[in-house]
């Protein structure tokens, strides 16, 4: 890949400390240690529940899946990728305990790795887990896959291994917009941007499953494992009463030797990653950096110390110039407009030799704080800088002076300016999401490349506690209305608890994960990496010259 | 024209011509260059390239590969010697050395002939004559029969009356060519066939002679010097007794066990024999000694002996830059009062070989070469580099490792520590087993016979074991980290996240070969997970063994090193990547593992080849004795393929109908020519 190199520029003695954060720590104290305790837990449990994710469709399903010679799932996308690449992967929860059926990551393995020295997207079927349906959540992450691979212009890899629709779902997979018919959509329309679509069929492919090799730029077949056909021997022989084995219909052997629906014939799972490895070096895809590289530098400070700064409990507050000290390169933070709008921390800074431009919550958000963060985010925009949103926030300020103050409108220049940036924008929920502080922090709403919750974070319309107490107080005002007895204040209590309940259950990363409001659960600690990650790729896709709605003045 | 007095009268030669190749005309190089000597090289067509070409001053080509057209090709040796305008002729050892009418040739052109007068050639070459020629000079001598009369008859009879167990020799030979051990008479007459049909061929002579065979003898050989002036002083012993098929393995100096008294006798029994046939310059006398130490005339090499830098490392003497001063008609530099021994000497022969399959020679390139490092006490003789071939056409030995210290035990684990640190890569080397013998706990004992192989052989001899469990956990890692180093662009986070997974570790899971030989080898199966600090969870299923892991090792692989901690220990090794070979030298151990190359590019790789012999090792076909449209059974014979000395038969690898024969017997050909190939049909 071509890269730009910031000139090295001659410093004056010192001068490079004048831009590095005190990171310092009081990592003895007891608030400390309570934070380190719960977070650790949380990031514990985060991994424990990933460990049998990746398990896919469990220990019978994975037997029978190898019995036949076929890798599993994760085993071949290790397999195409670069020996040591890492494996961005995306939405471990996926379709965590969203249906009665276990779904482990979706019944889809998606992520972004590096084949042939090309960062790509992988999209992988898990044909463990309900033979590879397509599950509407299923549909869903292939989408958001594909979604990403369009937005940073990357080659996308599919790793073909499914049943197709899953049947009993079809409403919710099939007929809408976002549903399956989509992906096909999606692989023509990249493919005419440019984009290249390679298909790796490892197992079957089945009507509109058929789709994706007979739409890939290039694909690759194994022999006596990949099938594809618009119809099945079931089908066919309802249809016609013809009996045609599955290889014989729509196998590697057809499909190499006659039908010419697929490239390249691999005699084993393994061969048809060579393949594609090689298919990727072909590619002869470049890409420019749109920015300028300096060397990385890990952070000053370590990245563990994270889990005693911010533990699990919303309600306590911390610097997150802290954080900020542990993701970026050499804990160097040029901080803009630092005495004003106090509450949003904005900056430059490095992170793996990549500029960023950093936007920070450090409580609610005033008016002022709104105002800076336009000004902040038009500059990363003039300058071609990705940002990063770091998102632990209430809300904008509520109350008489804050509308009065015009609240409403200086954050809607905030989410103005959110919205129309077209550099790359990546969101960190490393605390709270709620309401409209959402939409200035770039949620999901609002495009980020990539989105990624701690386990510590939570995201709703508001707190469970403040949205039981907005209902409390309207039934409150009912019952006064209607001249009915006072609640007691444990009826008020019980009346709560319900509300509460269901935004701490609604709001839990893992409910948001299982969703896809985000691309991810991450483990604090790997936050660096996974910006690193996510802005490399970002960076494959040119920034456009930067244009803005109309600032309400 | 020559200069009147050349040789005789003591001036230095201004320009010498070296007829050999290899160790030895660099051995003769050095030091001719030391004293201010030119010197001209001549090479083979094989040897256009060689160290020794590039190493002489001038180098002179004088024909094809094949020796006898080229270094035993004497008119175009005298040839270069004349248009280079060389005053003498070094001859090294082997090709012409103690070819009499060499010499001759050389002082009928009026070129000094760095060696013997030819009549002690002659004297000596006879191994018959010879024995006569020294039992008049009271040198003893074993009883035995040289005469002429070589009926089968004659011959046995012989044997019957000297006893059994006998030794038949051919009579012009030398080095184990035509020599048979009879252990009872009804093996002889067989044995004298065979034995005959090889000198034959080897000297074009099958003359023979029959002696006692001495039970459990030593080879101790005597290193001796003389001038022109009829001085003469011997630089003491050697013992080459540990020998495989009757050539040398390791060699020392002095003897050990021998009494000051036994030295000096054999000492001066050595120059007496050497006297006797008026020597000249540097020779070998050999006896046979018993465990008494009662020694026989067995013969005198009229030469310089491979093994001469063990005598030279305890006498402190340049053997070749005295053979230089003899030649020119100067006085030997010492006489024998000044002569001492100086510690132990020990000499290990390199060879492209395989011990453990009967030391079936090797050819092939030499794709990784490191020998120890060289001082005053460790020399390593080569005439090879690093890319070099080790071609059919020569001796394939690689290198002579010589160390010396101040007594025996310490000069021999410092020849064990240096054949350990001698690394190299492409064939297989005797460098193991060397090892593994001068570490032997008879050898180490001094308890040196002839028969030293047949005794302890079983133990050297077993193919080398398993390795141990953290090197095959080293194999693991080596894999992997050398994998990952070709993306090592520091600036690149899809580079320097090696491995990252998120919220669970990256894992491996692979196979590699441990080779117990050409053919053969045994599996070792991993499964290695990436921990989040980097550290690696190795589990080893291998060997059908019991499946181990170890957990949160360490490991880097910087300049060709693996640094490990595994376990409780701490593991260095130099790692080599050689086609699909991973080869480890450590500090006291080297091992190797082979990448299991997918199936699938074995099969796409097979094309024209799948359904084919072809040639093992570069040779010569012999015989072919298929052809084509002929439908062979299952290994019947196809060609039979001559290499170093070995005859190779290629057989059928399946029934099949032969496609095309692509050799006739005569050709050379190289390493994985396609011979013979089938017709694709013979699948169904």
């Amino acid at each position: 890949a071509t890269t730009v190199t910031a000139g090295v520029y001659p410093t004056y003695q010192g001068e490079r400390q004048a831009s590095v954060l005190d990171g310092s720590v009081e990592a003895n104290s007891d608030n400390f240690k309570e934070n380190k305790t719960q977070m650790q837990a949380l990031v514990a449990d985060l991994k424990a529940k990933v460990a049998h994710i990746v398990k896919g469709g469990g220990d019978e399903a994975r037997k029978r899946h190898t019995s036949k010679g076929k890798l599993l799932p994760r085993d071949r996308v290790a397999a195409v990728l670069d020996p040591g690449s890492p494996f961005l992967e995306f939405s471990q929860f996926a379709g965590y305990k969203l249906y009665d059926d276990e779904i482990p990551a979706g019944g889809i393995i998606t992520g972004i790795g590096r084949i042939a020295g090309t960062e790509c997207i992988i999209v992988a079927n898990d044909a463990t887990v309900k033979g590879g349906t397509y599950y509407p959540i299923t549909v869903k992450k292939h989408l958001r896959a594909q979604e990403i691979a369009e937005q940073n212009r990357l080659p996308c890899v599919y790793l073909v291994d499914s049943g197709g629709a899953n049947l009993p779902n079809q409403a919710d997979v099939f007929p809408d917009r976002d549903h399956f018919g989509r992906i096909f959509y999606n692989q023509a329309n990249m493919s005419g941007k440019g984009i290249p679509q390679i298909a790796v069929v490892m197992g079957s492919c089945t009507a509109g499953g058929a789709y994706v090799p007979a739409m890939a730029d290039e694909s690759i077949i194994v022999k006596g494992q990949g099938t594809i056909f618009l119809g099945g021997p079931p089908l066919v022989k309802a249809a016609t009463g013809e009996v045609v084995s599955a290889e014989d219909l729509g196998g590697a052997d057809l499909h190499c030797k006659v039908s010419g629906v697929t490239d390249h014939y691999a005699l084993n799972d393994a061969h048809a990653l060579n393949i594609a490895r090689r298919v990727v070096s072909n590619l002869n895809w470049r890409r420019t950096l749109p920015v300028t590289l300096t060397a990385p530098e890990e952070p000053l400070f370590p990245a563990e110390d994270l889990y005693g700064i911010v533990g699990a409990n919303l309600k306590k507050q911390f610097d997150v110039r802290k954080v900020i000290a542990r993701l970026v390169d050499g804990s160097r933070f040029d901080e803009f407009k630092a005495q004003y709008g106090t509450t949003l921390v904005t900056g430059f800074a490095r992170l793996h030799g990549f500029p960023v431009g950093i936007v920070a919550n450090n409580g609610v958000l005033f008016s002022e704080a709104a105002l800076k963060g336009a000004h902040f985010i038009q500059l990363c925009s003039q300058r071609g800088i990705p940002l990063i949103f770091l998102q632990n926030i209430t809300g904008f300020m509520v109350g008489k002076a804050a509308e009065a103050g015009g609240i409403a409108k200086n954050g809607a220049k905030m989410v103005t300016a959110v919205a129309c940036a077209n550099v790359p924008k990546l969101t960190v929920v490393i605390g709270g999401s709620f309401g409209a502080g959402n939409y200035g922090m770039c949620g999901r709403a609002y495009s980020p490349r990539f989105m990624w919750m701690w386990p510590n974070a939570r995201v709703s319309v508001m707190g469970g506690e403040q949205a039981a107490g907005v209902l409390s107080t309207i039934t409150k005002e009912q019952r006064e209305r209607k001249k009915l007895r006072p609640w007691t204040a444990e009826e008020e209590a019980t009346f709560k608890q319900p509300t509460i309940d269901q935004y701490e259950k609604e709001g839990h990363p893992y409910f948001a994960s299982s969703r896809l409001w985000d691309d991810g659960v991450i483990d604090p600690a790997d936050t660096r990496a996974v910006l690193a990650l996510g802005l490399s790729a970002a960076l494959n896709q040119p920034t456009p010259d930067p244009r803005f709605g109309v600032f309400r003045m | 024209a020559a200069r009147a007095g050349l040789g005789h009268d003591g001036k230095l030669f201004d320009k010498i011509v070296i007829a050999n190749r290899g160790e030895i005309a660099c051995r003769v190089i050095r030091t001719a260059r030391r004293m201010g000597v030119k010197t001209v090289a001549v090479y083979s067509d094989a040897d256009a390239k060689s160290m020794h070409v590039q190493m002489a001053d001038e180098a002179v080509r004088i024909g094809p590969a094949v020796s006898r057209e080229s270094y035993l090709r004497m008119d175009k040796i005298i040839e270069v010697a004349k248009r280079t305008g060389a005053q003498g002729i070094h001859p090294g050892y082997g090709f012409l050395s103690e070819n009499a009418a060499f010499a001759d040739l050389c002082a009928k052109e009026g070129v000094v002939f760095i060696g013997p007068p030819a009549s002690a050639i002659r004297d000596m070459g006879s191994k018959s004559a010879s024995k006569i020629i020294m039992s008049d000079a009271k040198v003893p001598v074993i009883g035995g029969y040289h005469g002429s009369d070589q009926s089968v008859a004659r011959l046995k009879a012989e044997a019957d009356k000297i006893g059994y167990p006998v030794l038949i020799k051919a009579i012009m030979g030398g080095g184990g060519k035509g020599m048979r051990i009879v252990e009872k008479p009804e093996d002889f007459e067989a044995m004298l066939e065979s034995s005959k049909r090889e000198s034959l061929k080897s000297f074009g002579d099958d003359n023979v002679l029959v002696e006692k065979y001495v039970l459990n003898p030593r080879h101790v050989e005597v290193q001796v010097f003389a001038d022109k002036l009829g001085n003469g002083v011997y630089l003491f012993e050697r013992d080459c007794s540990v020998q495989r098929r009757h050539q040398k393995i390791i060699e020392e100096a002095p003897a050990p066990g021998l009494s000051d008294e036994v030295r000096r006798n054999l000492g001066e029994t050595a120059v007496r024999a050497a006297q006797a046939v008026n020597y000249v310059g540097a020779g070998t006398v050999e006896f046979i000694m018993d465990p008494k130490q009662q020694f026989y005339f067995m013969e005198m090499n009229t030469r310089l002996q491979v093994e001469h830098p063990v005598s030279e490392m305890i006498t402190g003497q340049d053997l070749v830059e005295w053979q230089l001063r003899v030649a020119c008609g100067q006085q030997l530099p010492l006489n024998q009062s000044q002569l001492r021994i100086n510690g132990h000497a020990f000499e290990a022969r390199v060879y492209a070989e395989n011990p453990y399959k009967n030391f079936l020679p090797g050819t092939g390139p030499l794709l990784h070469l490191r020998p120890p490092a060289e001082s005053s006490t460790v020399r390593v003789e080569t005439g090879v580099r690093q890319g070099d071939q080790v071609s059919v056409h020569y001796d394939p030995m690689i290198a002579k490792l010589v160390v010396w210290d101040t007594d025996r035990s310490a000069a021999l684990r410092k020849l064990a520590q240096n054949l350990q640190d001698y690394h190299i890569v492409g064939l297989n080397t005797n460098l193991k087993f060397l090892k593994d013998l001068a570490l032997h706990p008879a050898f180490v004992a001094a308890e040196v016979e002839t028969g030293f192989l047949a005794k302890h052989g079983e133990s050297l001899l077993a193919p080398p074991k398993l390795p141990a469990s953290h090197n095959v956990v080293q194999a693991a890692l080596a894999s992997i980290l050398i994998e990952q180093q070709a993306q090592l662009i520091p600036a690149h986070p899809y580079s320097s996240l090696v491995a990252k997974r998120f919220n669970h570790s990256a894992t491996r899971d692979f196979t590699l070969n441990y080779p117990l030989d050409d053919e053969q080898h045994e599996t070792a199966r991993f499964h290695v997970a990436v921990n989040a600090d980097g550290t690696y969870d190795v589990t080893v299923d291998a060997f059908g063994k019991p499946k181990y892991s170890i957990t949160n090792i360490k490991s880097s692989l910087k300049d060709g090193v693996l640094s490990s901690y595994i376990g409780d220990g701490f593991y260095q090794t130099k790692v080599v990547v050689q086609g699909n070979s991973l080869n480890f030298f450590g500090d006291d151990t080297s091992f190797r593992f082979d990448y299991v190359i997918p199936e699938y590019i074995s099969a796409a790789h097979q094309g024209d080849t799948a359904f084919s012999v072809s040639a093992p090792m570069t040779g010569k076909v012999e015989k072919v004795l298929a052809k084509a449209g002929q439908t062979v059974a299952k290994g019947e014979a196809l060609v039979i393929l001559e290499a170093m000395k070995m005859e190779y038969v290629l057989r059928a690898p399946f029934a099949g109908v032969i496609e095309k024969v692509n050799y006739n017997p005569g050709d050379l050909v190289e390493q994985h020519a396609l011979l013979v190939s089938f017709k694709d049909d013979h699948k169904k």
